[in-house]
């Protein structure tokens, strides 16, 4: 999440003086905030050598994971919370991932890029793969992998055995609870295992 | 530093009377909690930085890592380095006079030391230096593990436990590797049963042999095939089974020869077994969560992708114990081709993540 306020929408789903684990935590942004303005603690997972020095740099717990490989680390229910921020259409085994959300985190939060946000939808009614702000890599070099919608998400959600808290979308950084697969850009879903 | 109070040691025995050589490098604070201590691995010593002056081949072990601004800055820590009992590098050891027997050395009679041993005699210098909390400790390999045992025996004594590529035990592979280089040596006619100075001989083919085999599991398969290859000694093969006929048949003898030459046979079987000895989750039932339940530190762990010695798998099961204890952990998977000497180069992600590790350390003590 590089956007600021989609990162403080996102972190009031996160309660007080959680202990959280930010799976794909990027520079440690999402952490530094959730330990200074709601007194949390925990752990970020990330794979790419620059965001873990980022994040040891500002003095947030990193540990150098492939998600790929799964949580094997984790304990079931081991965290209050877990994230899973703009990192879940990156993966080649997403549900797997989700469900391993599920299992270490009581409360699991994710967000993904909505690929039904209606510019999208022209974009594929005029023949062409969208490129725009959330999404703005062409088709053949994309890291997002695993394209959905938000519509999908509350599908696999319950596929999957997962009761949804809260769900809205996020639009210029402003929550949208109304029609939130057409009308925002980004899905976020809180939810918990059974 | 002369000690005259018995060292304790686990086997039962204790070392009586014993010199530790030691080295520091910058200033100790007034509060005097800027000191980090440095353990080290099979072959090193309490030389971890800097020159001695007119010798300019003397780079300290560590010189890469510790010094005026390098990522352990001796211009912010004071850095401590110590040679451990039972080593060859001036803290009494084999090599010593044995105070039983005062004309000759102690050869194989000195007493089998641990890891647990050498954070005690640890743990007395800082004391005599009138230390009482150390900023860190930092090791690599084995002294990876006096880190991590400074953290479980002596929790509250340190803010930082930093170990890189190191594991919770050796595994059976490891001891084997372990074992085949112990009887190189103790097989060499000129052995003796360890009193080869009694003898006035060494065991240098033992210890080539030793040399050989450990130096081959330190680089990965990658790191030898693209250094050495099946590049050839010579234009054509001799057709000897004797002569060199690769050039890694020439690197791993010329490293055996330049082994023998300042390591004691001895010092080697010790510090080998206390490698096969540690394992502080074998109180515990083996259950690492349970050992690391009495930890207070922060930690910062290091492994390297194509160390197989060391796998990062081991430094894994330290971080799982570590993160059951919800413990401030951070751990560093750097992809390097070196394999288990990665932790002996100066990669920037692994330097820069340890750079920024002991400037937190730093924030925190001002």
């Amino acid at each position: 999440m590089s956007d600021r306020k989609d990162l403080e929408l996102i972190a009031e789903l996160v309660p007080k003086g959680s202990r959280v684990l930010d799976l794909g935590c990027g520079n440690g942004d999402l952490l530094v905030h959730l330990r200074e303005h709601r007194g949390c603690s925990g752990y970020g997972i990330e794979i790419a050598d620059a965001d873990v020095l980022a994040c040891e740099q500002r003095g947030v717990n990193v540990i150098q994971l492939n998600l790929e490989e799964g949580l094997a680390l984790f304990d079931d229910r081991s965290f209050d919370v877990v994230l899973q921020l703009d990192t879940l259409q990156h993966l080649k085994n997403t549900e797997k991932m989700l469900r391993e959300t599920a299992r270490v985190g009581r409360i699991g939060v994710v967000s993904f890029p909505n690929f039904a946000h209606w510019p999208n939808r022209l974009h594929v009614i005029g023949g062409r793969m969208p490129v725009t702000r959330v999404l703005p890599y062409q088709w053949y070099d994309t890291p997002n992998i695993r394209v959905g919608t938000y519509a999908d998400f509350e599908i696999l959600a319950k596929k999957d055995g997962l009761t949804i808290l809260d769900a809205f979308g996020i639009q210029a950084g402003k929550a949208v609870r109304a029609w939130p697969n057409l009308l925002a850009s980004v899905a976020v879903f809180k939810f918990e295992r059974g | 530093m002369h000690f005259a109070a018995p060292l304790p040691l686990a086997s039962g025995a204790s070392l009586r009377d014993y010199t530790l050589a030691y080295e520091t490098y910058g200033t100790l604070n007034a509060a005097k909690s800027n000191a980090v201590l440095v353990c080290h691995a099979l072959n090193a010593s309490h030389h971890v930085a800097g020159t001695y002056a007119g010798k300019e081949k003397s780079e300290g072990w560590w010189d890469n890592l510790v010094g005026p601004g390098k990522p352990l800055d001796t211009d912010r820590f004071f850095v401590i380095g110590v040679n451990n009992p039972g080593s060859c590098f001036g803290s009494t050891g084999p090599t010593s006079p044995n105070p039983d027997r005062p004309e000759s050395s102690y050869g194989s009679d000195f007493p089998v030391v641990t890891v647990e041993d050498w954070v005690d005699a640890q743990a007395r210098l800082v004391d005599a230096l009138g230390i009482t909390t150390l900023a860190a400790v930092l090791g690599g390999s084995l002294g990876g593990m006096q880190a991590l045992d400074w953290s479980l025996r002596y929790a509250e004594r340190l803010r930082l436990c930093v170990a890189v590529a190191t594991a919770p035990n050796l595994s059976a592979q490891n001891i084997a590797f372990n074992e085949v280089a112990r009887r190189a040596i103790v097989t060499d006619p000129e052995f003796h049963d360890g009193h080869y100075a009694d003898h006035g001989t060494i065991p240098r083919r033992g210890l080539r042999v030793a040399r050989m085999i450990g130096h081959i599991t330190y680089l990965s398969d990658d790191a030898m095939e693209a250094k050495f290859g099946r590049d050839m000694q010579k234009a054509a093969f001799d057709y000897s089974t004797q002569e060199i006929e690769f050039q890694i048949e020439a690197y791993l003898r010329h490293q055996g020869d330049k082994f023998s030459e300042y390591f004691d046979a001895n010092t080697y079987l010790l510090i080998t077994r206390a490698l096969d000895y540690f394992d502080p989750a074998h109180g515990h039932g083996g259950d690492l969560t349970a050992t690391f339940a009495k930890a207070r530190c922060r930690y910062q762990l290091v492994s390297f992708s194509t160390d197989w010695r060391f796998a990062p798998a081991r430094s894994r099961e330290i971080v799982k114990a570590l993160v059951d204890n919800r413990l401030d952990v951070s751990y560093a998977e750097i992809d390097a081709p070196h394999g288990h000497d990665a932790f002996l180069f100066d990669d920037p992600r692994y330097h820069g993540f340890l750079r920024a590790g002991f400037d937190n350390l730093m924030k925190e003590l001002t």
